[in-house]
């Protein structure tokens, strides 16, 4: 844990004049009592009081905002619903923080042009439940949907279970507005495609905050799909597991959802889902074919025979809606499960080329001796994003301390293998050193150009996501304890 | 191939202009050509494909025929149908052009395959961005921003790119005599449903529309469309498609010059006097136009006012400007990124804008 830095008040209370200048009383929060519950996001291990924080309701508030942490040089920290989990939402004590809680109008949906155009505070799930009357849906869908924002989603680059068929957040925004730290409105993206210059929108996106405050946001919203079925197949060991996926994918078939759990998994979420799985199962796999009943019916086949040819030991199909959900239910919530059979977990989000995956499997297993401590094992298996959660009880001497190597092991391992270090959680503060493992010395300062391109101040989200040089050369490693998250009870990955 | 690199290298080091060319298939395309040629030719081969893992890697260099003929033998192919305009074209080309073919309205553009590369940038660096894998967020997406960057911000010596299986079955649907108002309703609506639309074309009274997908959902398809609206399969469609792409169609013949608009695909029939083919659903219409000044600048100013923008794709008088000009506060974070990437502005200057 990183110690606090207390909040000096005479500047907090020259900023929050400044800042009230400007706004409405009701959106400037400066009182230790007001801002406390802005102190950490998902990842609460670290904590810090912000100085003032800031809830607008338009874009010519965020702008007044701007101006004032412009003129006074305050940092700026963007915030949505504060559940994400790499701590790129954590506020600093020099620092003003800009909620978009009351930044929360869906402004409309568009059937006709398949669109929906929303303001940053707006829920993910909000969106698809404004789209459903016309039978459309936002695609994107992480496991925290029902409280995670579109801004959040914008800077983190968001996916879900069903982005190896429907994308990513990069894949359905078609449009952002922004105001720059300068002062200047700006869209990237557009109601048309491909909008002219360099593309902007794409690297926008997944930036973490640090390039610009989102004002609205223009969503692609896709026919919701006539029905869904899953099948959840058995395996005697995960690497045949691992090439029954591999063989899915190579038979020419895009599963709407694909995702593995381990035998330690699922004998820990069974007890709390009763999801009826397989507990004998070395791994198991569930692999969902949407469309219309037709087409599910000819996928639901092709991909059960794939999965028998390629060894599952038992294959059942979901026969209704309700045990479709129950199938799922277990690895949705693997993060909650965790959390009732040990203390505290760290969850890591590295990404494995996926053939690399009983390699991998294996030396995590090896490293559960090193560290003496156990790991559960939740993958995206279609995009290769796996979830490693690390059991262990910080109350114990030293597990915690293990508990951070063993993560650190683990990262360095994905990187090693041609992958990467997070694939849907973001860097934040998190994994910032883990970023000098995963880049040379130029990468980071061609990340450096983005960042000064469109905040040539460094006033936007400062000291996330991209470690500086010196940074990277004293190298120290972080934590991150579980059982203390916020929204401990939302289904996680 | 590391001598190569090194070749290369040596080039940004002396510091003088450089234009990078691979099949020199796209010359026409963009603003101006100067600098001395970096011919990336000989910079070729497929690194890594695993199909199992949708991920192809290649040097810039690599004709792009090879790559999809690699990707045929196993079913898979470039989901954005990029165009070669003529024999030769490179993988480099196709993702720095970031053009992308009649797919792309139903499974994306360029940027949305692109999953890693290496870049040599102005001082003569090789960068490593992104990587095999489909999920990545680790540092800015620098990879998606180098697609369709005309090679202004360095030469991308390598680039991985997202593949996806064929579909099992393919068929085109051709509507006579369909208005242009008619085509664009129906289209719109279509995209509202789930029908494994993905590709269309309406010229002259005729809608093409390309289905693919599960062979049930194409039937069905083509059941319900072909019979609500009195559509007939058009036979040998892979051909047309491609000739489509490739712009070998009839409606691209001639001198004159071809403009590109991408607007909303909502929008109705923009009228400006001159011949139409219509693609994307609506969202991409190509214009043939005489090449006067007066021309360019009322077709500029109607495309933006429905919310789109126009390029001057191929032909006329470039003195107009071949891209939509940029807002001033988007036009500063360009010069910032081309003078952090490319300081002495050695690559492609003036490709874009």
């Amino acid at each position: 844990m990183i110690p606090s830095i207390p909040v000096d008040p005479e500047r907090r209370q020259q900023v929050a004049a400044a800042l009230r200048a400007v706004l409405p009383a009701r959106a400037v929060l400066a009182d230790p009592e007001d801002t406390r519950p802005y102190e950490c996001d998902g990842l609460a291990a670290y904590r810090q009081l912000p100085m003032v924080v800031t809830l607008p309701d338009d874009e010519a508030q965020v702008l007044a905002i701007l101006k004032v942490c412009r003129d006074l040089d305050v940092p700026i920290v963007p915030r949505g619903a504060g559940t994400g989990l790499s701590g790129g939402a954590q506020p600093l004590a020099d620092g003003v923080v800009i909620s978009t809680a009351r930044f929360n109008r869906i402004l409309r949906v568009e059937p006709y042009a398949r669109t929906a155009v929303v303001q940053p505070g707006v829920r993910n799930l909000a969106i698809s439940e404004a789209a459903a009357p016309f039978n459309l849906y936002y695609a994107p869908d992480p496991s925290s949907q029902i409280a995670c924002t579109i801004g959040g989603n914008v800077a983190e680059n968001s996916g879900g279970v069903h982005c190896l068929k429907y994308g990513l957040t990069v894949h359905n925004v078609l449009r952002v507005r922004v105001c720059t730290i300068e002062g200047d409105v700006i869209e990237l993206g557009g109601d048309s495609l491909d909008a002219p210059g360099l593309d902007l929108l794409a690297v926008f996106i997944g930036s973490e905050g640090m390039l610009g405050i989102v004002t609205e946001v223009t969503v692609k919203l896709v026919p919701k799909p006539a029905q869904a079925q899953v099948i959840m197949a058995s395996f005697d060991d995960v690497a045949t597991g691992g090439n029954a996926v591999a063989s899915v994918i190579a038979a020419g078939i895009i599963p709407a959802g694909l995702e593995m759990m381990d035998r330690t998994s699922s004998r820990m979420v069974e007890p709390f889902v009763k999801a009826g799985y397989d507990l004998d199962a070395a791994a198991i796999l569930l692999c969902e074919a949407d469309g219309t009943a037709l087409e599910v019916a000819e996928e639901i086949a092709r991909m059960t025979e794939v999965l028998r040819e390629a060894g599952a030991s038992a294959i059942t199909v979901s026969q209704s809606e309700a045990e479709r959900l129950r199938f799922w239910s277990g690895r949705k919530n693997a993060f909650p499960a965790a959390g009732r059979i040990s203390p505290d977990y760290y969850c890591m989000d590295g990404t494995i080329p996926r053939k690399q995956l009983a390699h991998v499997l294996a030396r995590i297993e090896e490293m559960e001796t090193t560290f003496g401590l156990r790991c559960a094992n939740v993958f995206h298996a279609g995009d290769g994003n796996m979830h490693p959660l690390i059991l262990f009880d910080a109350n114990q001497p030293g597990e915690l301390d293990r508990a951070e190597a063993f993560g650190a092991a683990i990262l360095a391992l994905c990187v090693e293998v041609g992958g990467t270090i997070t694939g849907e959680h973001g860097v934040g503060v998190e994994k910032i050193d883990s970023m000098c493992v995963q880049f040379g010395a130029k990468e980071l300062d061609a990340f450096f150009t983005v960042k000064r391109a469109f905040d040539p101040g460094m006033l936007l989200n400062p000291n996330k996501a991209v470690p500086t040089l010196q940074r990277c050369a004293e190298l120290g490693r972080m934590r991150v304890t579980g059982g203390v998250l916020p929204f401990s009870n939302l289904p996680r990955f | 191939m590391q001598n190569l690199v090194e070749h290369f290298q040596e080039l940004v080091r002396n510091g003088r202009p450089l234009r990078i060319r691979g099949g020199g298939t796209k010359d026409w395309y963009g603003q101006r050509l100067d600098g001395d040629v970096l011919d990336t030719r000989a910079y070729t081969g497929i690194v890594d494909y695993e199909p199992t893992e949708l991920v192809i890697t290649a040097r810039c260099g690599t004709p792009l025929a090879e790559i999809e003929a690699a990707l045929a033998a196993r079913g898979q192919m470039l989901a954005f149908e990029p165009p070669h305009f003529g024999t030769g074209a490179t993988i480099g080309g196709a993702i720095a052009s970031g053009l992308s073919g009649p797919r792309r309205a139903n499974a994306g553009a360029v940027r949305d395959f692109v999953l890693g590369c290496k870049l040599l940038d102005g001082k003569g660096d090789v960068l490593s961005f992104g990587g095999q894998v489909m999920k990545n967020v680790a540092g800015y997406d620098v990879s998606r921003l180098l697609a369709g960057s005309l090679g202004t911000l360095g030469l991308l010596l390598e680039v991985s790119v997202k593949v996806l299986p064929r579909a099992p079955r393919e068929a085109t649907l051709v509507f006579e005599g369909m208005s242009e108002v008619d085509a664009l309703r129906n289209l719109n609506e279509w995209a509202g449903q789930p029908l494994p639309v993905s590709a269309s074309c309406w010229h002259d009274g005729v809608l093409a529309l390309r289905l693919s997908g599960a062979n049930a959902a194409v039937d069905a398809a083509i059941r319900s469309l072909g019979g609500a609206h009195r559509g007939d399969l058009m036979p040998d469609c892979a051909r047309f498609w491609a000739s489509l792409r490739e712009q070998q169609h009839a409606f691209f013949d001639g001198d004159m010059q071809l403009w590109r608009l991408s607007v909303p695909s909502t929008v109705g029939a923009i009228v400006l006097g001159s011949p139409q083919l219509i693609e994307w659903g609506g969202a991409q219409r190509w214009l043939r136009a005489p090449g006067d000044v007066a021309t360019a600048e009322r077709i500029r100013a109607t495309v933006h006012a429905c919310g789109g923008h126009a390029t001057l794709f191929r032909g006329g008088d470039k003195s107009v400007g071949v891209f939509q000009p940029l807002a001033p506060a988007i036009g500063r974070i360009h010069e910032r990124l081309k003078a952090g990437f490319d300081p002495a502005g050695i690559f492609n200057p003036g490709r874009m804008y």
